[in-house]
């Protein structure tokens, strides 16, 4: 079958696996790159990433301050405001760049929260059978129909309006969607006769999960944990433009939510409410670009196994 | 005239910008009445060469050499004709087929679709009759017409199958592997069934499988291939007997005869295993694994020669037979 | 007692035996209040270095039958017993059972994981228990005993670049480096290519030769009883109806189900096929007195009748066969003479 000859030094099998392992992600990312709308959206993040990374060495923090604005307000962009300024004179430009940090800051830590709920009890229900596996379907159904706005709103009320509250939210309110879909996909692998192999080797619940399921329901994991970071940024913006979140941070959110009580549309300030929408719309289109270019590439059907 | 007669028929798909040679230059016949059996193992290309019969190939897939039903070539008929032809000439129970049935439907709506395409004279009062023809035929009660698949078991849902191929009373029926999910009860219950058909109906029969047993008692002929070519031809009973070519005699080792001391505790198999038709050994397909092979093995293609009531494709069997 | 002595023992060891069931019943309850008795009263006994094979069409609960004997269900009455003692189904006990009872599936491609290499598919095994002190080593120990040579080659290939019978050498191999005594076969080879299926045949041989493992095989085929196994049981809805060596039982087999499933055997031309009409009754509804008796061709042909026993084949049931070292079968109509 094969014509390989034998490796002639005698390197460690896992070391070996490890080098199989950075190949396999040579060709994952040679694939990556040859998807145009992924490369887009991987480029256009990187820049937003790097921009609210840099955003100190950009723009001072002082530019955020109210009170230490200098220029008139609803300047239209210029050669000295690229994106002009607010109503109370601040840089627009400053603003955005400051806001991508608590935007992106949220959008990620919620999705992480609501990644690593959802995939555990989405494994765990789909693999534990009996009382154990139906009291999580039944945790998961009644967290699918909690309406996220009420929720927010109640604890913002009660906890006081922090990212904290906003990040918890997203985070509690969406894991159920992953949940059904990994529970789904585990209930698949389940059935298949390594997992049973496994069980005679002895291997306990935890070997099965871990060893077995968990590796083969990974790639629809982080197909979702893409597609999970651009709703929960939308969440956050929506959130914040309703006012529940940080009155004293910035994101495009909050800025969305000055720009309107200020009454911007009809005093014909566009780029006041553009330039954060903008940046919104870009960064969720490009997650969602990536995110399926990764579905693309992780499809099992297109792989050789 | 033979009912079906493959003239040096070859099929070669094409995949990946690579030509997959599936089928090379085969040659057999089926007569009225009678049945031939097609042994061969995964990437033989037996089931290529049936889907040939009715054209149901890919298009990337070329073809050549003729494929004469009747007379007259599948491979250069019209449309129509082979519309015409299909279903009612010859038809085709697959492997795995009594999955295909419709889950959602009712076994007689099923089996009298074909009917109202093909035979547009018939009423829908006739044609449920024949339905109900056609399940007796098979063995079947013809009051579980309204019965859905899921209320049939697995011979049952086979037998349905078969009974749909016979719907346009065609000549010739191909069978490819149509016992294999089936316990030996059940496989006995087909395949008598099958020979029952033949028979009565006279019709011509194809039938193909790994399983050179089955094919040894209900063929009157079979051909065992191997890597596209056909490599044994003969009366199905000799063939699985007393096999001339070493390939054909590792299949029939296969299936050991129960009473034999010469199976008793040795388990005869072959080392390796079947080539991909993409990547085949030079000369003899066979000979990496063969065990009389000789150095010319390595480097001649061996020709299909006439020997006795056989024919055979082996350089070491015909040389010392003195062939035709 | 409806045991006929009617052979000697043949080829069974005298030692006591290493794997052992003992009135067993398991039962499924489905959808509804249906009760499937699958395996409805069972003894078995496999000698150290035996080779039996359990025999018997789809639904007659081989299978069940031969997963209660790895623990992986639990029976709902009866035992097994593992060197005469019975199976305790704590955790714990459990992972010391699997050290000592393996198991090779039938599809050897689904039974690989297809993300793992070769070498962590047989590694896995040591990694559970624990056992992975110089685990290269054993690692290739057990794909050469496997018959895979060099075993290095094959360290880092993947299930999918393999063949059928070397994937199914892979999973005797994972099963091997446990150093069991007992490995059970479900159908192990019916889904390999028919030339294949010789060198897995032999490998299992080879390996009760060499290492004096005990091996149950699963499997519809008479053929491969005849080709590997020192015993038979032939299995109906769930009871065992006739056991016994091979040569005994396939040269006179005295059930009436064995005798047909015999008979048509494709190319088995001493006997005239004996055709049984339908299938098999589900084992949600098993009939009263012998289970047979609806399918079997004594009844139908009114040989029982004529021989005064019909009105028990319908009526009365049979008791369980129990383990004898000769041959004996499950029938109201061998006991009469």
């Amino acid at each position: 079958m094969s014509t390989e000859a034998a490796p002639t030094k005698k390197l460690s099998p896992n070391s070996i696996v490890r080098a199989r392992r950075r190949a396999a992600l040579r060709r994952f990312t040679s694939a990556f790159g040859r998807d145009r709308g992924g490369m887009l959206g991987l480029v256009i993040i990187v820049v937003f990433f790097a921009l609210a990374l840099l955003a100190p060495l950009l723009f001072d923090r002082s530019e955020l301050d109210v009170t230490q604005a200098t220029a008139d307000p609803y300047l239209p962009p210029s050669r000295t405001y690229w994106l002009g300024t607010d109503d109370s004179g601040r840089n627009v430009l400053a603003l955005v760049i400051w806001g991508a940090r608590i935007s992106l800051l949220v959008g990620l830590s919620a999705t992480v929260l609501s990644m690593f709920i959802g995939t555990s009890i989405g494994i765990m229900s789909g693999h534990f059978r009996g009382v154990t596996g139906g009291a999580m379907d039944r945790v998961t159904e009644w967290f699918l129909v909690i309406p996220y706005l009420p929720l927010a709103i109640v604890l913002a009320t009660v906890l006081g309006k922090s990212i904290w509250v906003i990040i918890v939210v997203i985070g509690v309110t969406s894991w159920p969607g992953t949940a059904r879909i990994i529970r789904a996909q585990t209930l698949s692998v389940g059935s298949r006769a390594y997992l049973e192999r496994a069980r005679v080797l002895g291997g306990s619940n935890w070997h099965q999960m871990g060893r077995h399921v968990l590796p083969n329901v990974m790639p629809l994991v982080l197909a979702n944990t893409t597609l999970a970071v651009s709703i929960s940024i939308l969440s956050e913006t929506t959130l914040s433009f309703l006012g529940l979140g940080d009155p004293t941070a910035v994101s495009w959110g909050s800025i969305l939510e000055t720009a309107f009580d200020n009454g911007a549309i009809s005093l014909g300030a566009w780029w006041y409410l553009a330039a954060p929408g903008l940046c919104v719309v870009l960064v969720v289109m490009s997650f969602n670009f990536m995110g399926r270019a990764i579905e693309g590439i992780l499809d099992p059907r297109e792989q050789g196994a | 005239m033979a009912l079906l007669e493959f003239e040096d028929v070859s099929v070669t798909y094409r995949s990946r910008g690579a030509d997959v040679p599936a089928v090379r230059g085969v040659s057999l016949s089926v007569d009225i009445g009678h049945s031939l059996g097609i042994a061969g193992e995964s990437g033989c290309g037996k089931t290529t060469l049936a889907s040939t019969v009715l054209r149901l190939l890919p298009k990337s897939a070329r073809v050549t050499g003729r494929v004469l039903l009747d007379g007259e070539d599948v491979l250069t008929m019209s449309f129509g004709r082979l519309r015409a032809v299909r279903w009612a000439k010859a038809a085709v129970v697959f492997q795995g087929a009594m999955h295909g049935l419709n889950p959602v439907q009712r076994i007689g709506d099923q089996l009298v679709e074909p009917i109202l395409l093909h035979e547009k004279v018939f009423s829908r009062r006739a044609a449920t009759n024949r339905v109900g023809e056609l399940l007796e035929l098979v063995g079947i009660p013809a009051r579980r017409v309204n019965s859905y698949p899921h209320q049939l078991s697995g011979g049952q849902k086979q037998r349905v199958m078969i009974a749909m191929a016979l719907t346009c009373r065609p000549r010739l029926l191909l069978c490819d592997e149509p016992t294999t999910a089936l316990d030996v009860m059940v496989q006995a219950q087909v395949l008598d069934l099958l020979a029952g058909l033949v028979r009565e109906l006279g019709i011509g029969m194809v039938f193909i499988s790994h399983d050179l047993s089955v094919l040894s008692s209900s063929c009157d002929r079979v051909a065992v291939m191997y890597a596209g070519e056909v490599v044994e031809e003969g009366p199905a009973a000799a063939v699985f007997d007393g096999p001339r070519h070493p390939y054909a005699a590792a299949l029939a080792g296969a299936f050991p005869r129960i009473g034999d001391t010469r199976f008793r505790y040795a388990p005869a198999g072959l080392p390796g295993d079947p080539p991909f038709p993409g990547d085949l050994p030079s000369g003899c397909p066979f000979h990496p694994r063969c065990p009389i092979a000789v150095e010319a093995c390595q480097t001649e293609s061996p020709p299909l020669l006439q020997m006795g009531d056989r024919r055979t494709a082996c350089l070491v069997v015909n040389s010392s037979q003195g062939a035709a | 007692m409806s045991t006929t002595e009617a052979r000697p023992d043949q080829a069974g060891p005298t030692a006591p035996p290493v794997l052992e069931a003992r009135g067993l019943q398991v039962t499924f309850r489905g959808r509804g209040t249906a009760e499937a008795r699958a395996v409805d009263g069972v003894d078995l006994a496999l000698g150290k270095g035996e080779i039996l094979a359990l025999v018997g069409e789809s639904g007659c609960g081989k299978t069940t039958l031969a997963r209660t004997l790895l623990g992986l269900e639990r029976p709902s009455a009866g035992q097994v017993l593992v060197d005469g003692k019975p199976l305790a189904y704590k955790s714990s006990a459990l992972k010391a059972y699997r050290r000592r009872v393996q198991l090779v599936l039938q599809d050897p491609t689904s039974a690989l994981n297809p993300r793992h290499t070769v070498y962590e598919a047989v590694a896995e095994g040591l990694r559970i228990h624990r056992l992975d002190k110089d685990e290269g080593e054993q690692v290739a120990a057990a794909l050469s005993r496997a018959g895979l040579r060099p075993p290095e080659r094959f360290f880092l290939r993947y299930p999918h670049e393999l063949s059928g019978g070397q994937r199914q050498r892979v999973v005797i191999a994972g099963a091997l480096v446990l150093e069991p005594d007992v490995i059970i076969a479900d159908e192990p080879v019916s889904s390999l290519d028919a030339s294949v299926r010789g060198e897995i045949l032999a490998l299992l041989l080879h390996l009760r030769d060499e290492l004096k493992l005990s091996l149950l095989v699963v499997t519809h085929d008479l053929g491969l009883a005849w080709n590997i196994a020192d015993r038979i049981a032939v299995m109906y809805l769930g009871r065992v109806v006739e056991q016994g060596p091979t040569e005994a039982l396939l040269a006179g087999p005295l059930h009436p189900y064995t005798q047909a499933l015999l008979s048509v055997v494709p190319d088995i031309d001493r006997v005239a096929p004996i055709v049984l009409t339908g299938e098999p009754p589900d084992p949600t509804r098993i009939p009263a007195g012998c289970r047979f008796h609806p399918r079997c061709q004594l009844v139908a042909s009114g040989e029982a009748a004529r021989a005064g026993v019909e009105v028990r084949c319908r009526t009365s049931p049979l008791p369980v066969l129990p383990i004898t070292s000769g041959q004996s079968a499950a029938c109201h109509l061998l006991n009469q003479s």
